[in-house]
This record gives structure tokens, C-alpha cells and sequence, in this order.
């Protein structure tokens, strides 16, 4: 069972948490502090599996986004290290391209498709396809119930836009469908 | 792409982006915070668009690391928006800021139920998505019918059934009984059957749970599991969407595979003593197991993608795990499937070796080799391991493998080769196997990354043998000076237990650990130089060289304050066997240990000052300018504000000046009991935050026979040998006069122990949990009734009464001695009652000590083992539910475990299946119905056995199901009571009776007792004030619930005699609850209630003895009934 998911930026910005087990409100920051402290310090070349307080957390690097999934001792890692990729490519395709900046600005979506992905700390769907299509659906019926909302949205999508293009921000999944990464070591440094 | 935003939400966040630096940050934020609480605080202005978005900063905020408290019930009270657009950001908010335990999200309850049962998908979708991810105990009673409809509903869509699964999922593991067993199994079945693929993921994952956590009422699903395996594995029916980099849904194969495992394992746990296994009978899904896991095994290939590789090699890795556990377990139990288990036995053999061939060429082909991530991490690989076992060369191949994996040089694949071998040595003796790769492994604890690192440390640590112990160990004490600061402390640890296991000659023992302390002193806890000085102590030959080598590191111009502890320690016992040496003379000693005297702490001063009288003590003839200089520090310490200090200083000076009357007070240490080495408890007990936990407890229990065993360490022909054993105790040389050495013995032990013990009592007392306490406590087994020969000072004693030739025997406990000794801690009578009031506590604890014989020469191994019974109980009307928890507390399973319950007739008592073993450490909860018949005072009995080791243990319980148990208070008003009162007239229905040599009790404290036991006190209606009425109603199953009035007339001036009056319409009623609160008040032994400070009670008052002269019909039922019987026995 995945415990907490956790996205965090190389300066250490908790980007999302997601807590399946029980935390309370300081654990929580302690668990993060600490984390981040240990992966974050962590270099490149290193394996994907850290062990911390009896469990493994399991992480990988996406351009400037660490993505953190803490399992059982006895979990599969390797599972759980496509699940993440998994992940990213729904992520992926949605936001098209996907950067740290999407993640930021509308750090919302990421929620909503973490939620159509993991429940209970399982995998819910592993369908790219479905996921996309549930949370298309979602959107619509945000867009309807709100039809006012959609002129601001644009305008805000087009900022989005234009700030991506202005800071030079770098997909987290490149053309090559993220099979190894490599990322301009000062694209998005005040993130 | 569609990217609704807030507007004011994006502006924030660039905000929030624009700060310079961490203060212009928190002014934006406390800004912003401000502003959301007066928005919400004026709500009447808020639209829901601006709610909205003022929670999602809350959560964005929240990321950022600020506190905000305050918004929690506004994110809640979104969740009862009526539309969509809010409802969606309320759930999603609310599941990302609260725990389960919080409580706002009570109020949540009703509302989310309703979304859940109303019609609207959309919100369904919403509220399970909660529920599944952060839903507690609560939401598990209220919600999991609902939820159990939604998953089985053929209405639904499965984007609603696949998250229903997950949800009933968590609710399940907060709380196992929310799922009805029976009826649920089928409906779990046909749930296998689901086309939508999502759906299937979501019910394999909650299936894995339910199989893990109870059994054979899951069998049907078995042949569902693995149709949907060969569907899956045979790529029919998948839909493209389903596949991964080409490879259909890894992680419903993973799991299909790991519940498949599940089944199987719970098999061989439950099953296989009953011979019966219905579904692997059944040789078609035998052969279409075998076939689809073929087909997976052999359809495994290398790729140049990473992911597809991650992918495909998880599920072979899990089908590997599988296939080795059918081999090993389908036939071997089941005489029926022997031919099947033979032809596929060998099939199978020759498709893991034909595969791990494969993979052996191609890793010399292929630089990375992924093919290598078949052995990644997976608990069920010691299964394939164990089947592998049979076969040495398979076994070799396997480790080879590893071995090169360890070497490749992709750090994913070392992580999983170094994880691999360490499981592989728990669960076989390939130590010949691995050691070949040493030298490999050695140069992983010096990998870059530090998972790699610590998985390496754990290796050797396991791996560690008599034979490579000198270069392992030497090996880590190099690594010391180096290693990071957060492996230091474990590696000291495992480096001084190695050290002890394996050590070829206590002189590098000792070496080692004085290294160990001066490399890493601050990680060297007290256990480990206590150790080296028990061994000194005990090994006459060590000591010259162990105070020698002592001397040699008190030179070192700085050393760590244990070093000081330890040399200071060894140096006060046995400077003077160094006497002749040169530089080593008593005043030059004591002039290079006062040397340290002020940079120590005032923990060692204490050892420090017993060094000198020590010194002074064995300087012969006495040196007068050692004397004046030792006493002058000791007049310096008199007044000393610490009080260990100046108390040693004042007897040690008042000793030194009577001269020899100081010799046999301050002699040379006596020998130290044998014992279990702390540093092993302390692994087996400490809570070490990786995987190496258990490694630490599997060593400890495997190698227990070197660490704890004290050998007999001659050979027959007598020839000392003492390969890798390190003993304790060589021959007991403390056969002289007893009384002196109880004398010395205790007083050694006061004379370190910090806080208690002045010098001069002698108090047999061990002292309590000291710093020292472990060094100088008589015994390292607490409180154990087999244990008394040892605590003796004499223990050596006790081997005579054994066959064992006293100069050939090291053993210090006789070999073979009763050891079925249970002793309950505390008490159970007092545990019993007490839980007679109350629903739940604990009813039994245990300890038990373990003696094993090792073999017929050598003596024991110790271990406490704990087995602790608790109770939780509701009681409805005459029905009672009662779960017991049986507790292993101990790192040993529990095997055999058996419950009966020996039922008074007037209770029927269903007790559910008792697992034969307890997991170590682990609890497990059976349920028990109870329903009461007819009245009776009579107890239930719980006949409870278990085994640990080779003895059994069995104990005889009374469970608190008594009479009371039954009763519910009932108020019952004046124009109630005085017509039944009146009705019920005379004997039988009403029974009077004078009861003397009551406990006196005030009114109050009667009352309570009273409510205590359910009886309701009717205040008012008795007009004497000294009188006291109660009611109450008690169900059975015989009768309709009857009213039982009760009248206690007390008097003022003597309080140790009351008339009771009990009336009910039911004669055997009335008189049982007479004498059920004539007992309570008479007062049993064990007075149950904390309000009476109850004197003893008259001896002759025994409830079954009245002072009433009333005639007493015995119960015909209690004589017969065996329960009953014991009850009274016990």
C-alpha cells in the first residue's frame, strides 16, 4: 500500500501531498522536511529506492520535480516506480507537455487526477485513456455549472502561457517520451 | 486540455512566486490569510465561486507550509454544496487537510452517505473518493453496507464500482468486521468476473486484503484469479487502452499474482493439517495455473525501454515467487496430485533454470542486463528460494546471478541483487555460496548511494561466519571512521555483535571493541563496554592483556569519555596483574588515569574514585604518598554536590583508613552470571528504522546457540577448543564459603550502582533498572520462576544434581530441567473482576522462559516469551459478543495454539476458529458469541494452550461473561415498583435474608457498586434513609426480560449486617441474583471495587457459607457441569 505521495520541486516547494495513512498535521511536516532533506541531497546517478523509518520511499526525478511514493517493506518498488511514471504521463497529457509551472498554477488538476489514479493507496486505473476521459468529464461539468468562469479561465490559461514561454520552462516529459531525462540545471531556479 | 482557473487564485500564486525571499512570503501570505478570514467570517457576501476559491488558496497555503486551522470547517461545509463545481473542490480539499481522526469530519458523515446512496454518479464518484482515501472507524460502521451495495450493483457504472472497491477497501482494513465473511465471498467471486479492467484492479487489490486477513471463505475466488491471470497473460480480450509500453495492465498481473500467493500461503498455514484443499484439487485450474505462469516465465525478454522492462520484470518476478510456491506446496501436502506434482516438479526446475540460464547469457551479452530485475524485491522470494534449495545447483546459479547484480552498474539492480542475497540467507545456508562474492559486497559499503550502502551492511552483517568474521568485522571498523553519521550507530552495533558471535579469541574481541570505542565513541552505547567487561571478568587470562591494552589507550592524548569509563574500569580490577611491567606501576596508573579526572562527566567520577580506592587497595606494600594523594581527592569529593560522588568519596575514605578490612570489600570483581548479551535484546528490541530490524532478530535467532549458549568447551578427549565460541564462564571456580560471596556479590553490585545501596548494608535486593543495572544486576532474566536456582549467588551449585561431569560442564542452569513454567503476571483474579465491571482490559499476561537444548552437552538458550489475552466485549440483552486478543509479544511464533471453552450450561458460547500459530509480535482477535440460557452464577472457562520451542503451555481462564453481564438498568418510578413489589409475595419469587459480616460500606459507596453492576438505584422511594432500592432487567434467552426489584435494609450502628430483600417473577432468577450481590457485598478476596477501602473480610464470611439461616437448594446444574466444576477450582 502506498502511504503518501509527495511532489517536491529541487528547492524543496512541496508541490502535492497526498496522505493515505494517518498523519497528523506535524508528522506531516516533519515526514516532509525530512524527506526532502534526504532526496533532495540525493545525486543523479544513484538508485530510485531510499529506505527511511522501516519503509522505502520510492522517487523519481522529472526535470525539476522530485515524485515520492512511500510503500511497505514488502511492496514491489518496481510496481510502484512505473505507477509513478504512470502518473506523470497522465499528467502528461493532459497539461500536453507538462512543466513544474502547470503543476503550480493549477496544482488543483494535479488532484484531481491523482484521485482517479490512486484511492486507498491502490491503484485504481490503469487505463491512460479512462483517466482522461473522467477528468474531461469533470471539467465540463465545472465549465457548465460555471459559464462565466470560462472567459477568466482563458485568460488565465493564456498567462499561463505566455509565463511559460517568458521563464524559458522546460517540459517535465521531453519529446522522447521521458525515457531519460536530462534538464537544463538553471531553467526554473525561483521556483 | 481544459484549463478553468481562478483568477484571484493565479494572481496569488504568482504573488507568492514574485517574493524575493522567505519574510516577503509569509507578509503575502499572513495578507492573504487575513483576508480569507474575514471573507468567510462575513459569509453573507460570499458567492459559492468566491468560497471556492478561497479554499483552494487555503490548500495551496497549506502546501506552502502555513498553518491555517481555521479554514478546516469551511472546506467541510463545501462538501454539502448543492453543485457540482463546489461539492468537487470541498471533497478534494477536505481529503488533503484532515486525518481520518479529525473530528469535523463527523459532521461530514450524513452528508456523504447521502451522496453515496443518492442517484448522482458524479457525487458518488466525490464522496467514495473521500471516503477511500482518508475514511476512518467511524465511516467504516456508517457507510460500508452502502458501499458494499455499490461495488455488487449492476445499475452502476464502473467508474463509480471500481472506486466503491477501494473504499470498502480502506473501510475494511480500519475495521475487519465491517465485512460480513459469509455472504460476501460469492459476491467477491462474481466480481472476478468484471470485463472493465479498472473495476478488476480495484476488487484484485481489495481481494488481496481479504484473503490475507481471512481465509477459506475465499476459495471460490481461486479459479477466478487465475482465469484472469491467463486473460491477462495471454493478452485476450485486453483492451489496447489497458496495455503498458505493450505489456496488459502489469499491475493487475502483479496483483493477481501476489493474491494468488496470498491464497496459497494461507493454504499451507490453515489447510494442510486438514488434508483438504478443494480448489487445486481440481486439476484443471492446476494446469492452467502451471501454464500461464510458463507462458510469463518464458515470455519474459529483455528491452531496450526502461519502463516496459520496470514493468514486465515486476510481474515475472512475482510469477516466479508463484510458480515456486505451487511446486513446493500443491503436491508435497496432497498425496492425490502426485503424479501432477512430480511431471510439473521437474517442468519447473527446468523452465527457472532454462530461464535463469537465458538470463545468464544475455547478461554477458547485454551491458545493463535488465533482465536481472526479475529479482526484484518481493517477500514471496524465499519461497522460490526454499524450492531452489533442493537443488544445490540451481542454488548456486541463483546467487550467481545475484553476484552479478551486485556488480552491474545500474544502482537499481545492485539495490535489488544486495536485497536478494540478504533474504536468501535467511531462509538457507547458501553462506558458502555468497561468501565467494565477499569481496564484492565489501566494495558496495563503499557505494555512493547509502541505500546501496545500508543493504550491503545488512549483507554482511548476515552473512558474517566464524570463518570471514576477523575480515568482515575489521573490514566495518575501517568504515567506521568514514561512514555517515547515520549508519555509525548501527554499524558499531552490529560490528560489536559479530564481534562477540564470532570472535576466534577473546583477545581481538577485546581489541575490536576498544577500537570500536575509540573510533566511534559517541556511537558506542554502555552495553557494549559492560559487555567487554563481564567478559573480562569471567575469563581469567584476558585479564593481564585486557588491562594491558587499556593502559596502552590511556596514553592516547585524547580519548573518549568511555574509553576513560572502560580503562579506568579494567585498570582499578587488574592493574595490579601489570605491576612488573614498566610504566605500570600503581602510582603511575593512577597519575595517567587522574590525568583524565577533569575533562569526564560526573558519570564517571563515580568509576573513576572506585578506581583509586581500587589501586590503593592492591598497592603492596602500601605507597603513604599515593595514599595521602588518593585521600586528599576523596576529602575534595566529600562535599560534592552530586550525591553518588560524594557518598563514594566519604565510605571510600572511611574504608581506606581501616585498612584491612578494605581488602575483602574491595577484591577483584566475582564472576558475572551468565546471561543473554544486551546488545542482541537490544537489536531484537530496538526499533532500527530499515529493513536490517529484521535481519538483526533473524541472526538473533538463528546463531542464539553461539551468542547465548555457554558451550561446554572441551571436547570429549579434553582438549580445549574454543573455535568462534566465546564462553563466558570456564570452569566455576566459586565453590568456596557462600555466605562471603553473597557478601561480595552484593556488594559489588552496590558498590557501582548509582542511585541505591550504601556500602556497608548488605542487601540482597538486586538493585532496580539502573544505568549499571544490566552490568551488575545478578541476571538479565527478570522476574522468571525458572530462574530462581540462578538468582542465587550460589547457582553453580545447582549443577550437581545434574549428569554432567562438574569439571566438564560450563553450564550453569541444569540441561533438561522442567521448563513448562508459566507464571501469569499479575493477578488473575483481580483481573478477572475487574473485568467483570468493566468490557474490556487485558484478562492474562505471561511470561515464559524458553529452555532449549542446544545439544546434549551444551546447556540453554534463553527467551522471554510473552503471550498476553485481552478482552473487549458488548453486550446486548442476553446476547454478548466478546473478541479475545491474543497477543505474541515476543519475536518467536507461537505454534499450537489452541482455545476451548468449557460453557456452564446456562450460557451457549460459539467460539470462531483459533489460528494454530501467532506471528511473532503479532495479534490476532477471535470472536466469541455468547448467549445467555437461563440465570446462573456459574463462569465460563477459557482452557487456552499454546506451544513455544517444545513445551506447552497451557492456562485455565474464567471469562467475564457473568450474570451481571445480562442486566440492564431500568429506572423504575413509585407507582411502578410498590405494585410488583406487592405482587411478587414470599418465597420463592421473594427471598429475604439477613447477611452478616458485610464489608461496611457507606450508603454511596453501595450505590455504586450497585451501578456497577447495572443495578439502578431508585433514589426517594424507600422513605428510611438508610434503605436502598435498585432495579434492574434481565434477559435471557428462557425467559421474557424480567424486572428484579431489589431492597437492602441496612443498619446505622452496625454496618457489617443488612437485610436484603430480592424480588423478580422468576424463582431460580431471584435466588442466582441474591447470591450474586450477597458475594459482591460479602466481599470476595480480591475486592473488585476501588471506592471500599475493604478490610479483610470475616474468614467465615465466604458467600457460600451465609450467616442467614436460609435454607440453601444446591444448584443440580453446577455439580454436573465440568465448567462450573473449574470455575469453583479456580
Amino acid at each position: 500500500m502506498i502511504q503518501f505521495v509527495l511532489l517536491i520541486s529541487r528547492q524543496g516547494k512541496v508541490r502535492l501531498t497526498k496522505w493515505y495513512s494517518p498523519y497528523t498535521q506535524k508528522e506531516r511536516s516533519k515526514v516532509i522536511r525530512e524527506l526532502s532533506g534526504v532526496i533532495l541531497n540525493r545525486g543523479p546517478k544513484l538508485c530510485n529506492f531510499v529506505e527511511w523509518r522501516g519503509q522505502k520511499v520510492v522517487y523519481k526525478r522529472y526535470a525539476s520535480l522530485y515524485f515520492c511514493m512511500c510503500i511497505d517493506q514488502d511492496d514491489n518498488e518496481l510496481e510502484v516506480l512505473e505507477i509513478i511514471h504512470h502518473f506523470v504521463e497522465i499528467l502528461d497529457r493532459y497539461f500536453g507537455s507538462v512543466c513544474e509551472l502547470d503543476l503550480i498554477f493549477n496544482f488543483h488538476k494535479a488532484y484531481y487526477v491523482l484521485d482517479e489514479i490512486l484511492i486507498a493507496g491502490e491503484l485504481q486505473e490503469s487505463s491512460k485513456k479512462t483517466v482522461a476521459r473522467l477528468i474531461a468529464a469533470q471539467d465540463s461539468l465545472v465549465e457548465t455549472a460555471k459559464e462565466q468562469a470560462s472567459s477568466i479561465s482563458n485568460i488565465i490559461a493564456q498567462a499561463t502561457n505566455r509565463r511559460k514561454q517568458s521563464n524559458g520552462s522546460c517540459p517535465i516529459v521531453n519529446g522522447r517520451w521521458l525515457t531519460k531525462l536530462h534538464f537544463p540545471r538553471h531553467s526554473l531556479t525561483e521556483l | 486540455m481544459a484549463l478553468s482557473g481562478m483568477r484571484g487564485l493565479s494572481v496569488f500564486i504568482s504573488d507568492i512566486r514574485n517574493c524575493q525571499n522567505k519574510e516577503q512570503e509569509r507578509l503575502r501570505v499572513d495578507k492573504e490569510l487575513g483576508n480569507i478570514r474575514t471573507r468567510f467570517k462575513n459569509e453573507k457576501g460570499l458567492t459559492p465561486y468566491e468560497k471556492k476559491k478561497y479554499v483552494w488558496k487555503m490548500l495551496y497555503i497549506y502546501m506552502l507550509g502555513y498553518d491555517v486551522d481555521f479554514g478546516h470547517m469551511e472546506a467541510v461545509s463545501l462538501i454539502s454544496a448543492p453543485k457540482y463545481p463546489e461539492k468537487q473542490v470541498g471533497y478534494i480539499v477536505t481529503s488533503s487537510l484532515l486525518n481520518e481522526n479529525h473530528d469535523f469530519l463527523r459532521l461530514a458523515i450524513n452528508t456523504v452517505r447521502n451522496d453515496i446512496i443518492g442517484r448522482n454518479e458524479t457525487f458518488q464518484c466525490l464522496a467514495l473518493t473521500m471516503v477511500g482515501n482518508i475514511g476512518g472507524r467511524e465511516f467504516a460502521e456508517s457507510l460500508a453496507p452502502d458501499v458494499q451495495k455499490l461495488l455488487i450493483s449492476s445499475s452502476c457504472r464502473p467508474l463509480v464500482r471500481k472506486k466503491a472497491a477501494l473504499c470498502l477497501l480502506r473501510l475494511f482494513r480500519k475495521n475487519p468486521d465491517v465485512v460480513n465473511v459469509d455472504g460476501w465471498s460469492d459476491r467477491m467471486a462474481q466480481l472476478l468476473d468484471e470485463r472493465d479492467l479498472g473495476v478488476l484492479t480495484s476488487s484484485m487489490s481489495l481481494l488481496v486484503a481479504l484473503v490475507s486477513n481471512n481465509h477459506e471463505a475465499y476459495w471460490s475466488c481461486l479459479p477466478k484469479c487465475v482465469k484472469t491471470l491467463e486473460r491477462l497473460a495471454r493478452n485476450q480480450d485486453i483492451p489496447q487502452e489497458y496495455t503498458y509500453y505493450g505489456i496488459p495492465s502489469p499491475w493487475l498481473q502483479v496483483s493477481v499474482c501476489v493474491c494468488t500467493c496470498v491464497f496459497f500461503l494461507l493454504f499451507v498455514k490453515t489447510m494442510r493439517a486438514l488434508q483438504y484443499f478443494p480448489t487445486i484439487e481440481d486439476p484443471n485450474t492446476r494446469r492452467s495455473l502451471f501454464e500461464v505462469l510458463q507462458r510469463i516465465l518464458m515470455g519474459t525478454d529483455v528491452v531496450k525501454n526502461v519502463n516496459k522492462n520496470n514493468a514486465s520484470h515486476a510481474v515475472l518476478f512475482e510469477a516466479l515467487a508463484l510458480h515456486a510456491l505451487l511446486v513446493v506446496y500443491c503436491g508435497s501436502s496432497n498425496p492425490l496430485s502426485d503424479f501432477v506434482e512430480t511431471n510439473h516438479r521437474h517442468k519447473t526446475k527446468n523452465i527457472i533454470k532454462a530461464h535463469l540460464d537465458a538470463q545468464k547469457k544475455r547478461i554477458l551479452k547485454e551491458r545493463t542486463a535488465f533482465k536481472l530485475m526479475s529479482f526484484s524485491a518481493s517477500s514471496p522470494f524465499k519461497l522460490l528460494v526454499m524450492h531452489l534449495d533442493a537443488e544445490n545447483e540451481m542454488m548456486s546459479q541463483c546467487v550467481a546471478l545475484l553476484g552479478k547484480f551486485i556488480a552491474v552498474r545500474e544502482p537499481n539492480i545492485r539495490y535489488l541483487g544486495l536485497e536478494n542475497m540478504t533474504r536468501m540467507l535467511m531462509v538457507t545456508d547458501v553462506h558458502d555460496i555468497i561468501k565467494r562474492h565477499q569481496a564484492q559486497i565489501i566494495t558496495s559499503l563503499k557505494d555512493p548511494d547509502i541505500s546501496i550502502r545500508r543493504r550491503a551492511l545488512d549483507l554482511l552483517y548476515g552473512m558474517c561466519d566464524v570463518s570471514n568474521a576477523k575480515d568482515i568485522v575489521e573490514e566495518l571498523l575501517q568504515y567506521l571512521s568514514t561512514a555517515d553519521f547515520a549508519m555509525r550507530e548501527e554499524l558499531s552495533l552490529k560490528a560489536a555483535i559479530l564481534a562477540e558471535k564470532f570472535a576466534p579469541d577473546l583477545s581481538w574481541y577485546v581489541d575490536v571493541i576498544l577500537q570500536l570505542i575509540d573510533k566511534a565513541g559517541d556511537f558506542v552505547s554502555d552495553d557494549i563496554w559492560f559487555r567487554v567487561v563481564q567478559f573480562v571478568t569471567n575469563n581469567e587470562d584476558l585479564q593481564p592483556y585486557a588491562a594491558a591494552k587499556a593502559r596502552e589507550y590511556l596514553d592516547k592524548p585524547a580519548i573518549h569519555e568511555t574509553m576513560v569509563k572502560v580503562s579506568a574500569y579494567l585498570l582499578g580490577e587488574y592493574s595490579h596483574l601489570l605491576a612488573r611491567r614498566p610504566g605500570c606501576s600503581p602510582k603511575e596508573i593512577f597519575s595517567a588515569i587522574h590525568e583524565k579526572l577533569p575533562t569526564v562527566s560526573t558519570t564517571t567520577i563515580p568509576i573513576l574514585l572506585s578506581t583509586y580506592a581500587k589501586i590503593l587497595m592492591h598497592t603492596q606494600p602500601p605507597d603513604p604518598e599515593l595514599q595521602k594523594h588518593v585521600w586528599a581527592i576523596f576529602s575534595k569529593y566529600e562535599s560534592c554536590i552530586d550525591v553518588e560522588i560524594q557518598q563514594r568519596a566519604i565510605e571510600y575514605f572511611a574504608l581506606s583508613s581501616k585498612g584491612a578490612a578494605l581488602m575483602d570489600i574491595l577484591a577483584e570483581m566475582p564472576k558475572f552470571p551468565e546471561r543473554q548479551s544486551a546488545l542482541i535484546k537490544k537489536a531484537e528490541v530496538a526499533e532500527v528504522d530499515t529493513a536490517e530490524q529484521s535481519a538483526i532478530k533473524l541472526r538473533a535467532q538463528q546463531h542464539m546457540s553461539n551468542a547465548l549458549v555457554v558451550t561446554d568447551q572441551r571436547s570429549s578427549n579434553g582438549t580445549p577448543q574454543s573455535v568462534g565460541q566465546l564462553s563466558l564462564v570456564k570452569i566455576p571456580s566459586m565453590s568456596g564459603d557462600v555466605g562471603s560471596s553473597c557478601v561480595e556479590h552484593t556488594t559489588a553490585d552496590q558498590e557501582l550502582s548509582q542511585p541505591n545501596g550504601t556500602l556497608a548494608t548488605v542487601d540482597p535486593q538486586p538493585p532496580s533498572a539502573d544505568l549499571l543495572g544490566d552490568l551488575l544486576g545478578p541476571l538479565a532474566i527478570e522476574g522468571l520462576p525458572g530462574a530462581a536456582v540462578l538468582s542465587e549467588p550460589n547457582a553453580v551449585s545447582g549443577l550437581e544434581g545434574v549428569p554432567i561431569p562438574a569439571d566438564d560442564a560450563a553450564a550453569i542452569v541444569p540441561v533438561g530441567k522442567d521448563t513448562n513454567s508459566v507464571q501469569p503476571i499479575g493477578n488473575i483474579n483481580e483481573r478477572f473482576h475487574a473485568l467483570c465491571l468493566k468490557d474490556s482490559g487485558v484478562l492474562y499476561e505471561d511470561p515464559n522462559i524458553q529452555f532449549v537444548k542446544a545439544s546434549p552437552r551444551t546447556a540453554l538458550i534463553l527467551a522471554s516469551n510473552i503471550l498476553q489475552i485481552g478482552i473487549k466485549a458488548e453486550w446486548r440483552a442476553q446476547h454478548g459478543r466478546l473478541v479475545l486478543f491474543l497477543g505474541n509479544k515476543n519475536t518467536f511464533p507461537l505454534f499450537s495454539v489452541q482455545a476451548l471453552i468449557l460453557p456452564p450450561v446456562h450460557l451457549k458460547i460459539e467460539l470462531s476458529l483459533v489460528p494454530e500459530t501467532i506471528p511473532p509480535r503479532a495479534q490476532v482477535q477471535c470472536p466469541l458469541e455468547v448467549m445467555n440460557l437461563h440465570p446462573s452464577r456459574d463462569v465460563a472457562v477459557l482452557d487456552f494452550s499454546y506451544k513455544f520451542g517444545t513445551n506447552m503451555a497451557n492456562v485455565k481462564l474464567r471469562l467475564p461473561a457473568v450474570l451481571n453481564k445480562f442486566l440492564q438498568p431500568i429506572t423504575v418510578s413509585a407507582e411502578e415498583f410498590f405494585p410488583q413489589w406487592r405482587s411478587l409475595s414470599g418465597p420463592p419469587l421473594k427471598l429475604q435474608e439477613v447477611v452478616r459480616g458485610v464489608r461496611p460500606l457507606s450508603l454511596i459507596d453501595m450505590a455504586s457498586i450497585f451501578t456497577s453492576f447495572q443495578l439502578t438505584v431508585c433514589q426517594g422511594l424507600d422513605p428510611n434513609p438508610n434503605n436502598l432500592i435498585a432495579s434492574t432487567t434481565f434477559y435471557s434467552e428462557s425467559i421474557r426480560p424480567m424486572l428484579c426489584l431489589i431492597r437492602i435494609e441496612t443498619d446505622p450502628t452496625d454496618r457489617t449486617q443488612l437485610r436484603m430483600t430480592v424480588a423478580s417473577g422468576d424463582p431460580t432468577l431471584t435466588f442466582e441474583l441474591m447470591e450474586f450481590i450477597k458475594e459482591q457485598l460479602v466481599g470476595i478476596p480480591t475486592a473488585p471495587h476501588p471506592p471500599a477501602p475493604a478490610p479483610p473480610a470475616a474468614p467465615g464470611a465466604q458467600p457460600n457459607t451465609p450467616a442467614a439461616p436460609v435454607t440453601q437448594p444446591t444448584n443440580p446444574a453446577a455439580l454436573s457441569d465440568p465448567g462450573a466444576l473449574l470455575a469453583g477450582l479456580l
